[in-house]
């Protein structure tokens, strides 16, 4: 969210003061970010240096006497950033998924355990959203869709932890050692033809892992 | 606070020898009323067989499920038959209407077969359905409603006759997410109104999300479940938009 184009877009509206500029800035959002007296001027000091508002007051006084107007080209900025796509393109450094690709490096990690502890942490902090949307007023379309945006990021990061989980009890079954059929463990490496999952960052673990569960002779 | 409904070690499984398949291992899970548990897993979690279980519409293979506190197994057949009438309400996926009724006889049905009169059930029907703004649909059929109204119908159905217990398997099944939203939102709302308790099994975390308690449930097992969080306003100060440049 970008406080700066946030600005822009309220005082297209008209002429504001700084303070009121918070709060609407707060009302419309479901107060869902809060914001500093501080990050609004200093927000609204970078728009007036770069062109894009103007103020009315006099220079020497300070923010709450100030209005603030939009320039013609704080109009064409807004429009711009409008229909600019966020840059999705590369993929973000997910400090979850990394916690995840690092678990199953480690032979003695539960990696189901550890996908279970952030699954119920991400569901808690959806409980708490939900919360505030049952609570809220459902004709307040601005703080509906802000606590919407947040349960839907957190449900995507529960399904892809889902299909991790899946993935990986899948890949661990395969690798798993025939127990049931002891004449041929007898023989000592049942695991060395077996095919290796085809899953590139979880071979090291699994297949160690199949390999000295299926080991009855030392190497 | 009363516990309406508890599994007590409860196991189920089907077949036997090498064919034999554990779907519910040892679970137990008390829910008080006024209280909306969702229980979480993927397909095949054992989920819905712990959802007929509690229901009694399939008795376990060990273990107790109590009804109010009172242990299900020692019900004749006949009272068990009377407690899915008049206690325990059901919601589907595929909602599950008879489609040769109106929704008004879809909703009134469980109070006739209990021996309701069929005026006094009519009237009740129509003040169910009138509460989940459905009152200008009551002559409506099934196929004349849309998913989210059948869905709706469904659960004045369930909840007919000041059930206290509703058990729903995927109530949303394939709503979009505004009409599930809808459907999560009335369950809630239901359960702190009238102290009703619902059981809500489900893959999806956004349904859970509505629920008081979130239990989850992985080869049969409970194996954790979700605690009292600080309040929503701890998300509210953690939120901070990217400051301008």
């Amino acid at each position: 969210m970008s406080v700066r184009h946030a600005m822009l877009a309220l005082l297209s509206e008209g002429p504001k003061f700084g303070l009121r500029l918070r709060e609407e800035f707060e009302a419309r959002t479901g107060e869902v970010w809060p914001l500093n007296v501080g990050q609004v001027y200093t927000t609204l000091q970078r728009l007036e240096r770069d062109g894009l508002v103007e103020s009315d007051g006099d220079s020497d006084s300070e923010g709450p006497q100030k209005a603030y107007r939009i320039t013609g080209a704080g109009a064409k900025e807004l429009d711009t950033w409008l229909r600019t796509p966020p840059d999705l393109s590369a993929p973000p450094r997910d400090e979850l998924v990394m916690k995840v690709l690092v678990a199953l490096e480690l032979s003695d990690a539960d990696v189901s355990e550890i996908i279970q502890a952030h699954r119920r942490y991400l569901v808690e902090l959806m409980q708490q959203w939900t919360r505030i949307k049952e609570d809220g007023d459902p004709a307040d379309l601005n703080s509906g869709l802000a606590v919407d945006a947040e349960i839907f990021r957190l449900a995507s990061v529960v399904r892809w932890l889902d299909a991790a989980d899946d993935r990986v009890r899948r890949v661990k079954a395969d690798a798993e050692p025939p127990v049931a059929n002891p004449a041929t463990t007898d023989r000592g490496d049942p695991d060395d033809e077996r095919p290796v999952p085809n899953v590139p960052w979880a071979l090291p673990r699994l297949r160690g892992n199949s390999r000295q569960e299926g080991r009855t002779t030392p190497r | 606070m009363t516990t309406m409904i508890e599994l007590r070690q409860v196991s189920k499984s089907y077949g036997r020898g090498d064919a034999e398949v554990h779907a519910l291992r040892e679970a137990s899970l008390a829910v008080i009323d006024g209280e909306m548990v969702a229980v979480m897993g993927p397909s095949g979690s054992g989920k819905s067989t712990l959802l007929t279980i509690a229901g009694t519409l399939e008795e376990p293979t060990a273990g107790e499920v109590l009804i109010a506190g009172q242990p299900v197994s020692n019900m004749s057949k006949a009272k068990q038959a009377q407690l899915r009438r008049r206690t325990i309400g059901y919601v589907f996926q595929d909602f599950n209407l008879l489609p040769g009724l109106t929704a008004a006889e879809n909703v009134s049905l469980p109070l006739e077969l209990d021996g309701t009169s069929a005026r006094k059930a009519r009237v009740a029907a129509l003040k169910a359905l009138d509460g989940l703004r459905l009152g200008d649909r009551a002559g409506h059929y099934p196929d004349q409603l849309s998913g989210g109204e059948r869905q709706r119908v469904a659960i004045a159905r369930a909840m007919i006759g000041e059930r206290s217990i509703v058990l729903a398997d995927e109530p949303s099944g394939a709503l979009d997410s505004v009409n599930s939203e809808a459907i999560m939102r009335l369950l809630h709302g239901a359960c702190k109104d009238t102290g009703m308790s619902a059981i809500v099994v489900t893959h999806d975390a956004q349904l859970a999300s509505w629920a008081d308690r979130v239990v989850f449930i992985r080869d049969g097992r409970i194996i954790d479940q979700t605690t009292p969080a600080a309040g929503p306003e701890s998300l509210l100060v953690n939120a901070t938009p990217e400051a301008g440049k």
